[in-house]
């Protein structure tokens, strides 16, 4: 009995070790995460506050979630009373700074869920910076009509 | 003494009327004040429960007429949810007031999915679409503007739509009064929905 105990032990040790070395930067974190539930299917936007605690510029370059098909990082814009969306293929998180994905600018942009997702619900999300660096997030879903994660 | 109270009594009431006098006849807006530079609402519609509506169904109350689309997950929620705060913030008031997202983009935009895009937001919100022309007609009647962008290979067919983001206020007569934008404040909107709520209520 001792023994399969000492395997398992060695072996969540193991499996320990292989995640802490998965390119995951410690110094990177991602703070007030939240999607804009819309109904119909219809593409949703993802905001969120990245913060860089390293010593050198961070790059996102872009983000996946096995609850959508396809992820982009977009800007929305208000030129002259017009406003418009565009993509964007990067953006940069200063040292020891942070950007904000919010409401009127940069946002995640979230189209051909893969199920049914409602408010309540919350989607896992993995940001892919430069160089390899990958951060897994926790997104909660909330109603169309919240205006972030205080609500 | 009851002669002296009598007195101040009459001048405070004096003195409230010509307040009110002054408010009705100059009301200090914090929007745009746009009457005489726009003209009256006038369209023919469809609203998102598929029924034919024109200006005249909303004559008599208080009108905000925005133009945006539902496949626009950022900007249009944002100016939805910030109508929606005011709506709420004005109480039982709110019930004089409609809130119409006008489609820039009915090719995607069925009556269905209008009708659930809208009422995630607030119920008194109402959406309308009809044909291109009637569109194009509303959007030029009040020098909106809107373009299609083209779909690019990466976005999958998917395309957006560029579009004036402005919120065009109208009174309870269909008269363009107001425009306020998604810089607006919602305490700018609350204070000046207010004022045209009490005019002829």
């Amino acid at each position: 009995m001792k023994f399969p105990a000492l395997i398992g032990a060695a072996m969540l040790a193991f499996c320990a070790r292989a995640f802490a070395a998965a390119p995951a930067s410690p110094s990177v974190r991602v703070e007030h995460a939240w999607i804009r539930w819309l109904p119909a299917k219809l593409p949703a936007a993802g905001y969120a506050v990245i913060r860089n605690e390293g010593d050198d510029t961070l790059r996102l370059t872009g983000a996946s979630s096995p609850d959508y098909g396809m992820v982009m990082l977009h800007h929305s814009r208000l030129a002259q009373g017009d406003s418009t969306m565009e993509m964007v293929d990067h953006l940069d998180i200063p040292a020891h700074g942070s950007v904000k994905l919010a409401p009127g600018g940069y946002h995640l942009m979230l189209s051909q869920p893969t199920h049914t997702i409602k408010p309540g619900d919350h989607v896992k999300m993995t940001l892919e910076f430069a160089g390899g660096t990958r951060l897994q997030a926790d997104f909660p879903v909330l109603p169309a009509n919240a205006s972030g994660p205080a609500d | 003494m009851s002669i002296r109270f009598s007195c101040l009594r009459l001048c405070l009431a004096a003195c409230a009327l010509l307040t009110v006098a002054a408010c009705a006849s100059h009301p200090q807006w914090q929007l745009d004040d746009m009457q005489g530079h726009l003209p009256d609402l006038k369209f023919q519609m469809t609203n998102d429960l598929g029924q034919p509506v024109t200006a005249a169904s909303y004559r008599g109350k208080v009108v905000l007429l925005y133009f945006g689309y539902t496949h626009c997950p950022d900007v249009c929620p944002l100016t939805l949810v910030h109508l929606h705060t005011v709506l709420q913030k004005l109480g039982r008031d709110a019930d004089d007031v409609r809130v119409l997202f006008v489609t820039v983009d009915p090719a995607r935009d069925s009556v269905p999915v209008l009708h659930q895009y809208v009422t995630a937001f607030d119920p008194r919100i109402a959406g309308l679409t009809g044909t291109q022309n009637a569109i194009a007609q509303l959007a030029k009647r009040y020098r909106a503007f809107y373009k299609p962008e083209a779909a690019t290979a990466s976005s999958s067919g998917n395309y957006e739509v560029t579009h004036s983001s402005a919120i065009y206020v109208f009174d309870r007569e269909g008269h363009a009064r107001l425009l306020a934008t998604p810089g607006s404040s919602n305490d700018e909107i609350l204070h000046d929905l207010k004022i045209l709520v009490e005019q002829g209520s």
